[in-house]
């Protein structure tokens, strides 16, 4: 049943033997690999600093899915705008936001993309279009229908912009709620140049995704019942993500019009940092563990490619190492939010009377990303 | 002889409700295999199935839809809402229709229902984890909204909200969850709704509150001259407001502060001061003063304790009432 499901059109380069994802060159899949041991990396760190209370609020970590957004981020072009949920540290980091900046708006400091404002749900950062970083569940659909909606008029109607798409990423769970559907409808109406991309980890929260949501072995139907192009992907392989994604891109930027992906996925960390895990085993997790897409990838430029060595692998994860390390050296070195300065600003433009009943208004600081 | 926390009094009231009445049911996200987000139902669906407390998928609209179709056909569903911030996407059920029904059937079909919600701030959650909407609801007519403080006094609100034949929006403020324990009879017992609590008598000045507030006015009495005699009020009840309790203790101490989370302009601090100087004008002392949060959206954990009413703001604003 699930593999009938499986594509289609997209595929066809895979069928013929020749992959789209063979014409790019090393320092492109190296780029990858980098990227996805980037987050991995960060996400390792993130962790150890939640446990040391060091990082507040809720926090989802990302590992095991890196695929799907360094993947699919790869297909797209830098002024594509992109928009996700609250599992967001690895769509910000694959989208260039700096290890620094996302540190430290988990540590709350000044310096996060946020201003530590926002914290690990609020990833925002405009210069690399990232609209975020949402924290209620399937409440950023829309809002993918709408970013697209404005590039497709500032291309057609404006005629300031080129054509672009939409990266309007979910989760399994974000499938069940009402507002996503009217998204789809929207998209499919208006001819919205936007992606759905669902990160099928097959888990909202505690309740498997057979628990939680009807025909889910045929997901993309609630795609094509809209009559939009929906395809299932095997988001573990980061080059089946891209030999399959990236005519998706190409289609939806070209024909302007909506796509929905099903990208299956797995999370190795619980949903959020208090999880005790009833819900699977043990087994289930090593499993998919011992198909980790960065592994796989290392060992297709490793032995492929011969793009890498031990050495070279080894120089990479010291480097990344350091980088990440240096994160969570300036994230705790920065300033929290002063409160006079912080605590009342950023609501509207132009102070208010009522906002600080006790101090006077003083201007916020800067956003450090713009 | 239990010494029970909110979390633990809140599940063994639903427990011997469900015990008591088999038309009680509980339904939401992770609350039957999981136990609820903050483990309140934890237990429930082993002892009574699934048929009884209901693993739904991710959709609070259709959670509340749900439950008003249930409310209104026979059964006395409790659902829960894992955060107070995700009442958005169920907004339009909970007011258009479940606040509504009796008055849109003139009485011939009535809404049964409780809605159980974390509320509130001082957990280090971020925004949407830590608001306090709880004067949202009460402008809506139709709703009741009530807020306990204490374990005892939630296991007995809890029980009179699944009796009570109109919607209630059961508030269960995150801070206190596991924070304070007390003795909670093992008994059937009912607080009423619309009933406020005097928790400590006093001559001097009158400090009311609701939730996890009620402590930090506690601490804050603590950190006050031995001879200022403070009057504090457990509100219990956000709607319908028990005003006599309130007009008769104003009356007395001619002072008043009102202490909330939630944002100042609009809050139910408002409310109760129109309330105040409505009924007591003749009274009063000195204006009524409110601690609040700000109008500004709560803020991430390192400004979190600036923007809630902690007990050095709320001791400031005794002092200068009675100062006044
Ligand atoms: C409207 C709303 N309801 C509930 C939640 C609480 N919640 C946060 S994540 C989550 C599960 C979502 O699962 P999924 O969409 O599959 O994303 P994943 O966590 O697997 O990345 C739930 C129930 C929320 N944040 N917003
Ligand atoms: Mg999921």
């Amino acid at each position: 049943m699930a593999q009938a499901t499986t594509t289609s059109a997209n595929s066809q380069a895979t069928q013929a033997g020749s992959r789209l994802v063979d014409s790019l060159d090393n320092a492109t899949l190296l780029g990858w690999l980098r990227s996805m041991q980037l987050i991995r990396e960060f996400e390792t760190r993130t962790q150890q600093a939640y446990q040391q209370a060091k990082i507040g609020g809720f926090c989802h970590i990302y590992s095991g899915q890196e695929a799907c957004a360094v993947g699919t981020i790869a297909c797209t072009n830098g002024d594509d705008p992109v928009i996700t949920a609250y599992r967001d540290h690895g769509h910000a980091l694959a989208r260039g936001m700096s290890a620094r900046a996302c540190m430290a708006e988990m540590y709350g400091k000044i310096d996060g993309c946020a201003k530590g404002k926002g914290g690990s749900m609020h990833m925002f950062d405009k210069p690399n279009h990232l609209y975020g970083g949402h924290g209620i569940v399937g409440a950023q659909t829309p809002l993918g229908a709408g970013l697209a909606f404005a590039a497709r008029y500032e291309w057609e109607v404006l005629g300031t912009g080129s054509k672009k798409v939409c990266l309007c990423y979910l989760g399994d769970g974000a499938v069940d709620q009402g507002a996503f559907h009217e998204a789809l409808n929207l998209s499919a109406l208006f001819g919205l140049p936007v992606i759905y991309i669902i990160e099928n980890n097959g888990y909202s929260m505690g309740t498997a995704i057979g628990r939680h949501t009807a025909n889910h072995e045929n997901l993309i139907s609630r795609g094509q019942s809209y009559g939009i192009h929906s395809v299932r992907i095997d988001g573990l392989d980061i080059r089946d993500v891209y030999d399959q994604f990236k005519p998706i891109v190409d289609m939806c930027r070209e024909e302007q019009k909506p796509a929905f992906v099903d990208l299956h996925t797995y999370r190795y960390q619980g949903h959020s940092m208090s999880d005790p895990q009833k819900y699977r085993t043990k087994e289930e997790v090593e499993q998919y563990k011992s198909k980790d897409s960065i592994a796989a990838l290392l060992d297709h430029l490793m032995n492929d490619r011969q793009a890498i060595d031990e050495d070279g692998w080894k120089a990479m994860r010291d480097e990344i190492r350091d980088e990440v390390k240096d994160s969570v050296e300036f994230a705790e070195r920065a300033e929290a939010p002063s409160v006079e300065a912080e605590l009342y600003s950023d609501v509207y433009i132009f102070p208010q009377p009522n906002l600080s009943p006790t101090r006077e208004y003083v201007h916020g600081a800067k956003n450090p990303l713009l | 002889m239990a010494e029970l926390n909110l979390v633990q009094a809140i599940n063994l009231a639903l427990a011997q409700e469900m015990e008591r009445d088999s038309r009680v049911m509980v339904l939401g996200e992770d609350v039957g295999l999981n136990g609820g987000v903050f483990r309140v139902t934890d237990g429930l669906q082993k002892r009574f199935g699934q048929d009884r407390v209901v693993d739904t998928p991710l959709a609070e609209s259709g959670i509340i839809g749900t439950s008003i179709g249930l409310a209104i056909n026979g059964m006395l569903p409790v659902p829960e809402i894992q955060f107070e911030g995700f009442l958005g996407p169920a907004y339009d059920q909970l007011v258009h229709h479940a606040g509504r029904m009796r008055t849109r059937t003139r009485g011939a079909v009535t809404v049964p229902l409780t809605v159980r919600v974390p509320v509130g701030g001082g957990i280090h959650a971020p925004e949407l984890h830590s608001d306090s909407p709880e004067a949202i609801y009460s402008h809506h007519v139709g709703i009741k909204v009530v807020m306990p403080s204490t374990p005892s006094d939630a296991k007995g609100l809890l029980l009179a909200a699944i009796r009570d034949p109109d919607p209630v929006i059961f508030f269960e403020p995150k801070r206190v969850y596991r924070s304070y324990k007390e003795h909670v009879p093992e008994d059937d017992y009912i607080v009423p709704i619309g009933k406020a609590k005097i928790v400590t008598e006093g001559e001097d000045v009158t400090v009311i509150t609701w939730g996890a507030t009620v402590f930090q006015a506690l601490a804050a009495l603590d950190e006050l001259p031995e001879d200022v005699s403070v009057e504090l009020i457990d509100m219990r009840t956000i709607y319908p407001m028990d005003e006599d309790t309130i007009v008769e203790s104003v009356r007395k101490t001619g002072r008043c502060v009102v202490v909330h989370e939630a944002a100042r302009t609009a809050g139910m601090g408002a409310e109760i001061a129109t309330i105040l100087q409505e009924k007591c004008f003749l009274h009063l002392e000195a204006p009524v003063q409110r601690v609040t949060g700000f109008d500004t959206v709560m803020p991430y954990y390192k400004l979190e304790n600036h923007y809630l009413p902690e007990a050095p703001r709320i001791k400031e604003a005794i002092e200068q009432v009675l100062a006044y």
